[in-house]
């Protein structure tokens, strides 16, 4: 073996080691996009208005209030980040449910302080057979809940009908299932100033408010003229709460009281926050992919590479006999340094990421179709094997670099212009182009060297 | 060296004819893409996407009917299997999708909804202007690193070659009426990579039997190329197009268009390599020879 030989021998053997070792074992190490695990990807326009126009600080707000709302969701590694001056880019993996994650993430905090006109008791909970002893009690019990519910119902239309014949007037509702009747807005959320979590003098878990200057006149004769009874505090439409009013308040401060529990007043604090921002939003593009279609796309481009492959693989042995060993171990070195190179810059890999690894399987072998053609002429020109090898390599090095490096040109452009989708294709395009490259120059010359020098290529390539 | 040119396919002596044809092909599919445009999907018009699984078999007909039951009697549906059908909606409103999703599920109790993609009309646009931004980058690239490793004219011829590739498959896509997407974006430039790969191929050989000029002749120039070439030119062909099949046929519904594309790309791109640059390089040099 000469030293140049020695030389690539340990390149290659310090590549694929260094590759094996960062691919094995595969199982969780490659990042998979949402269109292979499932899960939803939103992209949110934030849209300023006359009395709320667009600011960083207000974007950066916003995609504060969306983590609060994502968190709150229970979400896990969920991605959300800024893109340009005013979109917002959500990704939801796993969500099994991509209309509600889109409820939740679309919707406009906004809140309001509201008079309450007028409200209908809480919903009792549903009758339970288990707390009756016995079918005729308990079917009792059901239809008092029937009738509750009924009586319930027929309010909350007459209470809609009455909100939609006065001006400014909406019914609301509660999670505890109260309906609301709800006069004009007092204070809206855009003159809150803050609003924190903290304890009464008695130890109880409290949401102080504290409203800006016009906020604290609006809410000063909003709570004079209502001493006795609710005022609403109403975000994206429902009642968050509706504390009495104890005394007018006056001077920008107060304070919501209730059964909090110190969580249910760290998030009640955090959604007024939340709302004391109200930029709209609206949905740009929404993609969401269900987990099953996601596993089945990744067993489909599993089948479809692995057969790909094996058809490849077949037509370089059938056509090229030995040469074509070498070919097919060099492609497998192809694919194996393709994925360490995935795994090393955490790539994602989204379902057109397959696709290009699938292409890059068949033009993988280029490479090599490109250098054994080559070989055969010199050989057929009448040079030794070991000459027409070195020939051969030499000349199908310069064709190779320049078709490869327009490819590289392409996917590089794809990069930078495409987005989602586009880029994992790309990305792996241009890792496949490296990677093959790679194993045609170096892991197929190798192998070659080995084999002239077993004298197994004569028999190969026939002289004319 | 040989002072005649040796090849077994004459190829150039058809390269009036070639190129008729290739011109043909791509006036045919202009004429359909002013005509008929292209069916572009929601990624660039904007609407909703909806992909369905049914638990059990259902006609494509019967699932027309109750989408125009909401009004969206318009949506093109396309069943991929017995059981799962894509709709198409322009419409990009969360409602339209939401109705039809409840009439479905009113009909229907094994309705599941596997895939679902809305986008609005600024994303388009968005898009359509980003993809042509690529294209015409990808262009200028590729254009200026031939010209540097070859000459001005390979460079023109590639383009042309390329553009040739990329237009026909266009047409093709429009005379069918297949949809495009973002990913036929993808495959579209991977087709001019392809187009291109293939082309260097042979003009890379040109350059090398350039030497040979004035005893081959430029037509023996151009056919001994080809046919060196030829060999490479059509296993490559091969070993691109086995992958690209099994994932038309195996790969599922998501990505059968731009599987579809690729292998039209890949026919076209091996005739193309072998034709269309080598043809126009070779009446190139004959009208006005270069001085050497």
């Amino acid at each position: 073996m000469l030293r140049k030989d020695r030389w690539r021998l340990t390149l290659v053997a310090v590549v694929v080691i260094a590759a094996l070792a960062s691919v094995f074992p595969i199982k969780g190490r490659i990042n998979l996009g949402l269109d292979l695990k499932g899960g939803a990807h939103i992209v949110l326009q934030a849209k300023g208005t006359e009395e709320n126009p667009l600011t960083g600080d207000s974007v950066e707000r916003l995609l504060a209030v969306l983590r609060n709302r994502v968190d709150q969701y229970g979400v896990s590694e969920p991605l959300i980040q800024r893109e340009g001056q005013d979109r917002v880019i959500v990704d939801l993996p796993g969500v099994e449910n991509p209309e509600q994650a889109l409820e939740l993430i679309g919707k406009t905090a906004l809140l309001e302080f509201r008079q309450v006109v007028q409200a209908t008791s809480a919903l009792p909970p549903r009758a339970q057979r288990e707390n009756y002893d016995s079918d005729e009690e308990y079917q009792a019990a059901v239809s008092r809940w029937n009738k509750v519910k009924t009586d319930r119902d027929d309010l909350e239309s007459r209470l809609r009908s009455e909100a939609s014949s006065e001006a400014g007037a909406v019914v609301g509702s509660d999670e505890a299932g109260r309906i609301y009747l709800l006069g004009p807005v007092y204070v809206g959320g855009k003159d809150l100033k803050d609003a924190k979590a903290t304890y009464d003098n008695l130890g109880r878990p409290v949401v102080s408010l504290e409203f800006n200057d016009d906020g604290a006149k609006l809410f000063d004769s909003a709570t004079a003229e209502n001493v006795g009874s609710q005022i609403a505090i109403v975000l994206d439409g429902m009642v968050v709460s509706a504390p009495v009013v104890q005394e007018r308040i006056s001077g920008g401060a107060a304070q919501i009281s209730g059964r909090f529990t110190p969580e249910e007043a760290r998030n009640l604090a955090i959604m007024l926050r939340a709302g004391a921002l109200p930029v709209p939003v609206e949905v740009l593009e929404n993609r969401s992919v269900g987990p099953t279609l996601g596993a089945d796309s990744i067993n489909s481009g599993l089948k479809a590479g692995l057969i790909g492959c094996a058809l490849v693989i077949l037509f370089m042995l059938l056509y090229y006999r030995i040469l074509g060993i070498a070919a097919d171990i060099a492609l497998s070195v192809t694919i194996l340094i393709l994925f360490a190179l995935l795994i090393s810059f955490k790539a994602t890999l989204t379902l057109p990421g397959i696709a290009g690894i699938i292409l890059t399987i068949g033009m993988a072998v280029d490479g090599n179709i490109l250098i054994f053609e080559r070989i055969k002429e010199e050989y057929r020109d009448g040079k030794t094997p070991f000459a027409s090898l070195d020939s051969g390599f030499k000349k199908a090095f310069k064709t190779i670099l320049d078709a490869n490096v327009t490819t590289l040109i392409a996917a590089a452009v794809l990069y930078y212009f495409g987005s989602g989708p586009i880029r994992g294709f790309a990305l792996t395009l241009a890792f496949g182009i490296v990677a093959s490259v790679f194993s045609a120059v170096l892991v197929t010359r190798v192998l070659l060297q080995v084999m002239v020098s077993h004298n197994s290529i004569p028999s190969l390539a026939r002289r004319k | 060296m040989n002072k005649t040119a040796e090849y077994r396919f004459n190829f150039m002596a058809f390269r009036k004819k070639a190129m008729f044809l290739s011109v043909v092909l791509i006036l045919v599919s202009l004429g359909s893409l002013f005509s008929r445009g292209l069916n572009l999907g929601i990624d660039f018009t904007g609407g909703n996407l909806v992909q369905l699984e049914f638990g059990s078999p259902v006609e494509v007909g019967e699932v027309r009917d109750v989408l125009a039951g909401v009004g969206q009697g318009k949506a093109v549906i396309q069943a991929y299997s017995d059981k799962g059908v894509i709709i198409r909606m322009k419409a990009d409103e969360e409602d339209a999708r939401r109705d039809v999703l409840e009439a479905l599920k009113a009909k229907y109790d094994s309705v599941q909804v596997l895939r679902f993609e809305k986008v609005g009309p600024v994303v388009g646009d968005q898009l359509r202007k980003e993809a042509f931004i690529a294209l015409g980058l990808a262009l200028v690239g590729i254009l200026i690193y031939i010209t540097v490793r070859f000459q001005f004219r390979f460079a023109v011829v590639s383009v042309l070659a390329l553009l040739h590739d990329s237009i026909i498959t266009l047409g093709i896509f429009s005379i069918m009426g297949r949809e495009i997407s973002v990913t036929f974006i993808a495959a579209i430039l991977t087709i001019v990579g392809y187009s291109l790969n293939d082309t260097i191929v042979v003009l890379d050989r040109v350059r090398e039997n350039w030497k040979h000029l004035r005893g081959w002749g430029i037509d023996g120039l151009f056919n001994v190329s080809v046919n060196q070439t030829l060999s490479r030119t059509i296993n490559t062909s091969l070993t691109t197009f086995l992958p690209v099949l099994a994932f038309y046929i195996w790969g599922g519904p998501v990505l059968a268009n731009f599987s579809f594309a690729l292998m039209i790309g890949i026919i076209v791109g091996t005739y193309s390599s072998i034709y269309v640059a080598s043809s126009i390089l070779d009446e190139w040099f004959t009208k006005s020879p270069v001085k050497q």
